[in-house]
């Protein structure tokens, strides 16, 4: 038989440590509160008898938030049979609180006090012997990370899993316990178990609307409790949520003995503070920690192996290779394309980033570890919270500028949920630097570079931020996205040295996601468009074609040779193909891609870029690696380089590029992306809307720029024009309407 | 007085948390609740939010959650 123990704690207080070491399983840690959104099982290394549950990181056991109700719904519903409570031994009033919560469960608690050392260090002396005594479990003095005290703790949990529910009721003042006691006899009988009754009693009292909803009461039940909470209420001049809190508080203040000795030291932290968030320095500092980021990652070390990678690593040893390889073992020639431009070219442009992505992550775990990545967020809550966001969405768009991958996967740390939506919704919409090609594209040939390039340049980075910020604006006016009021309460947790562990594992399981990513969407997608690209499905002549089981070329079976007067061969006749076929070079038969472009076309002229097909294809490929968009324009041009491209395709329309550019830049970003978008909305419905939501964006803004742009510039107007105004008048209202209201018009005012 | 009228460097007491629902709860559940006593120790770089310091640990509050809280100065 198998024993459920769980593991709760606040968020940050090393448990997913502890799960970890106890479990030798791998999960993210970070030091930034609420890294755990769901809960994870995991076996005890050395008893494989023992389930252990990894709840999310909570303060308390409120209806309010997602990880609060997953917490207490797992307690009721599982009933474990032990829980180890990990507790910060550096804030213990706070960490307890939790505590008198639990035990309202009756479940035997062993508590895990954590961070003993930090706790010595600071000259603090506790009483934990009273704490044992009064709470009555057992307090165990342990380090997560070095492993200190963990298998006692886990053992001690094993050996009270079998006692008997154990309902401590002294926490509460004598009047409370009493209004307690009294529910518990409204309540008892029934189906409510006897186990559930104190825990239940005590919501009640709260007036906890999750358990009100699910408790069926009778009409004079509920009269009754009322009857009681208003008593209460009145004794004490306050609501009885308020009561309960504040008596469990003063409980544990009055078991909680603290012995600082010496004087009030300033702790390292503070120190530490006192520079990183000074009012003058925190900005300059925070400008420069980033810059060091990127210029390391981005621009130097990490590009340097980006681009060994991308040249040397595929271009010249891995594709060529592959190409002599499978051309010495004699496969078809479209197989080699395949292989080698298809999949090696495609994943391998892809994981061409990883060194750089390596770097990145790498960096940015030691900012997480160390305690940094809190102070980003409270540095700039004051700038995100104008539109409806707050400071922790910076960090993960700081992270986009770079990858958007692990920008998106960066919103986990978000705890509101409905925040981390709108972060992962919006943050694709950051430049990151795949996209720079697109950029540079548009502003060097087809702005001709100079000043214009440069301002188009820069407006590519406020074209982004401006999405960010007016989505922010407008997705929180959406019903799907209201939900509970919150504060923003944010705890800075103390500066620590980072634990190289803890910063490679983060790195590692981030890198990892990122290639395990390459290896399947991106591998897929490659395969997908390479075939697109290179079978035709039209039945029109072609010069030269191939067969497509056989993959040999077949001109000579069915082409015609003709034949000048002396009688040497100087052209074919056309063949007749029907049904899919592969493309070889040099023929004039179309692509299934260019057939798929021609019909995004129709799509793309009002955007003023849907006169040539290749346009379309160049923005489609764009979903395989954005940095492909302008490469490939490029190569579908006679001359083969950019230049043309923008003399061919763009004809040197400024406008046209303008809105070229700002469609690439909004629209659904890469299928890396994508991929990361879907796991962390671990929703289909959710991935579609941001996609949807991105490309719906980015068509609206290219349509308006290059209509408004056509109608001031040579005064054209037409249909186009006027969606492009209704589109704008749309826009205008999302923005500036004040209240909050559902998709389908219904008008409800703001909720107090 | 509310804690959103504190000065850097004063300390404070709690007299009340007003308001209900989600909000108030989620100050008290990290502990500020009747007679405990807040650090302001500084503001963020832009003027919002605070930083405190409450039953020995670090919290940042903006200044529009701090008006719920009603406080009394103490030296």
């Amino acid at each position: 038989m198998s024993i459920k123990i769980a593991l709760v704690g606040n968020p940050n207080t090393g448990k997913t440590t502890l799960f970890n070491a106890l479990t030798g399983s791998n999960q993210y840690v970070g030091n930034w509160p609420g890294v755990t959104v769901e809960k994870k099982e995991g076996k005890i290394k050395w008893n494989k008898e023992v389930i252990l549950t990894d709840l999310p990181g909570i303060y308390s056991l409120s209806p309010y938030t997602p990880e609060e109700i997953v917490a207490r719904n797992y307690l009721v519903d599982e009933h474990p049979s032990a829980i180890i409570n990990i507790v910060d031994g550096t804030n213990l009033e706070r960490n307890l609180y939790l505590t008198t919560q639990l035990l309202d469960f009756g479940i035997p608690v062993v508590i895990a006090i954590n961070f003993m050392d930090v706790v010595r260090k600071r000259g603090t002396k506790l009483n934990l012997k009273k704490i044992e005594k009064e709470l009555g479990c057992r307090v165990v003095e342990i380090s997560a990370l070095k492993g200190d005290g963990i298998e006692e703790v886990a053992r001690e949990a094993i050996a009270i899993s079998t006692k008997k529910p154990f309902f401590k009721k002294d926490i509460f003042s004598h009047k409370t316990e009493q209004a307690i006691e009294k529910i518990e006899k409204i309540v008892s009988g029934g189906y409510i178990e006897e186990r559930e009754l104190r825990f239940i009693s005590v919501k009640l009292l709260e007036r906890d609307e999750e358990i009100v909803s699910h408790i069926d009461l009778s009409e004079k039940g509920k009269k009754e409790i009322e009857k009681i909470i208003k008593a209460l209420e009145e004794e004490f001049d306050d609501d009885s949520e308020g009561i309960v809190i504040s008596e469990r508080y003063d409980y544990i203040t009055s078991i909680v003995e603290k012995k600082v000795s010496g004087k009030d030291k300033i702790s390292t932290s503070d120190k530490i503070d006192r520079i990183v968030t000074n009012r003058w320095l925190a900005i300059p500092i925070f400008a420069l920690v980033m810059f060091s980021v990127y210029f390391i990652a981005i621009g130097t070390i990490g590009q340097w192996m980006t681009d060994f990678a991308n040249e040397t690593l595929f271009g010249e040893w891995i594709v060529p290779g592959a190409v002599s390889l499978l051309e010495g073992w004699g496969v078809s020639p479209w197989v080699v394309g395949l292989v080698a431009d298809g999949i090696i070219g495609g994943v391998g442009s892809v994981l061409g980033f990883v060194p750089q992505m390596v770097i990145l992550f790498l960096l940015l775990s030691l900012l997480e570890d160390c305690g940094y990545m809190s102070r980003i967020a409270f540095i700039m809550d004051r700038v995100f919270r104008r539109f409806g966001l707050s400071g922790k969405s910076f960090v993960p768009m700081l992270i986009a500028s770079g990858c958007g991958v692990p920008g998106i996967m960066a919103s986990r740390t978000i705890e509101q949920q409905n925040d981390r939506k709108i972060t992962i919704m919006t943050t694709g919409f950051i430049p990151c630097s795949a996209k720079m090609p697109i950029v540079a594209f548009v502003a060097g040939e087809i702005f001709g570079g100079g000043i214009w390039g440069a301002v188009v340049a820069t407006g590519a980075y406020f074209v982004g931020i401006g999405a960010v910020i007016c989505s922010g604006i407008i997705l929180k006016k959406f019903k799907a996205f209201w939900g509970h009021p919150a504060p923003f309460v944010m705890e800075l947790p103390e500066y620590h040295v980072p634990a190289p562990k803890n910063v490679f594992k983060s790195t590692f399981d981030r890198a990892w996601s990122f290639i395990k990513r390459a290896g399947t969407v991106i591998l897929l997608a490659s395969i997908l468009i390479w075939t697109f690209q290179n079978v035709s499905l039209d039945s029109t002549k072609s010069e030269v074609v191939m067969d497509v089981e056989t993959g040999e070329a077949i001109h000579g079976v069915h082409a015609h040779e003709i034949y000048d007067e002396d009688g040497n061969v100087i052209d074919y006749e056309m063949a007749n193909h029907d049904g899919p076929h592969f493309i070889k070079e040099g023929c004039t038969s179309k692509s299934v891609l260019q057939v798929l472009g021609e019909g995004l076309s129709i799509v793309f002229k009002p955007l003023g870029f849907g006169e040539s097909w290749e346009t379309s294809v160049a923005t489609v490929l764009g979903l395989v690696a954005k940095e492909e968009v302008p490469g490939a324009l490029g190569t579908m041009t006679e001359g083969r380089n950019l230049s043309s491209a923008a003399d061919e395709f763009f004809a040197h329309s400024r406008l046209k590029g303008l809105s070229f550019l700002i469609f690439n830049l909004l629209c659904a970003p890469c299928f890396g992306a994508i991929g990361a978008i879907k796991n962390e909305m671990n929703s289909k419905r959710w991935t579609w809307l941001t996609l949807g939501y991105m490309t719906g964006l980015a068509y609206a803004l290219s349509l308006m720029v290059y209509q408004f742009g056509r109608l001031v510039r040579y005064g054209s107007f037409g249909f186009f024009t006027v969606i492009a105004f209704i589109l704008l008048a749309i826009f205008l209202y999302l923005l500036f309407k004040p209240a909050k209201f559902s998709i389908f018009g219904i008008f409800k005012k703001k909720k107090a | 007085m509310t804690l959103k009228d504190a000065k850097v460097g004063e300390t404070v007491k709690v007299l009340k948390v007003t308001g209900e629902g989600p909000i108030k709860r989620r100050i008290m559940d990290l502990g500020i609740t009747k007679g405990v006593e807040i650090y302001v120790r500084k503001v963020a770089p832009l003027g919002d939010p605070f930083e405190l310091t409450v039953r020995g640990y670090e919290l940042s509050l903006r200044k529009e959650d701090a008006k719920m809280i009603a406080t009394e100065k103490i030296s």
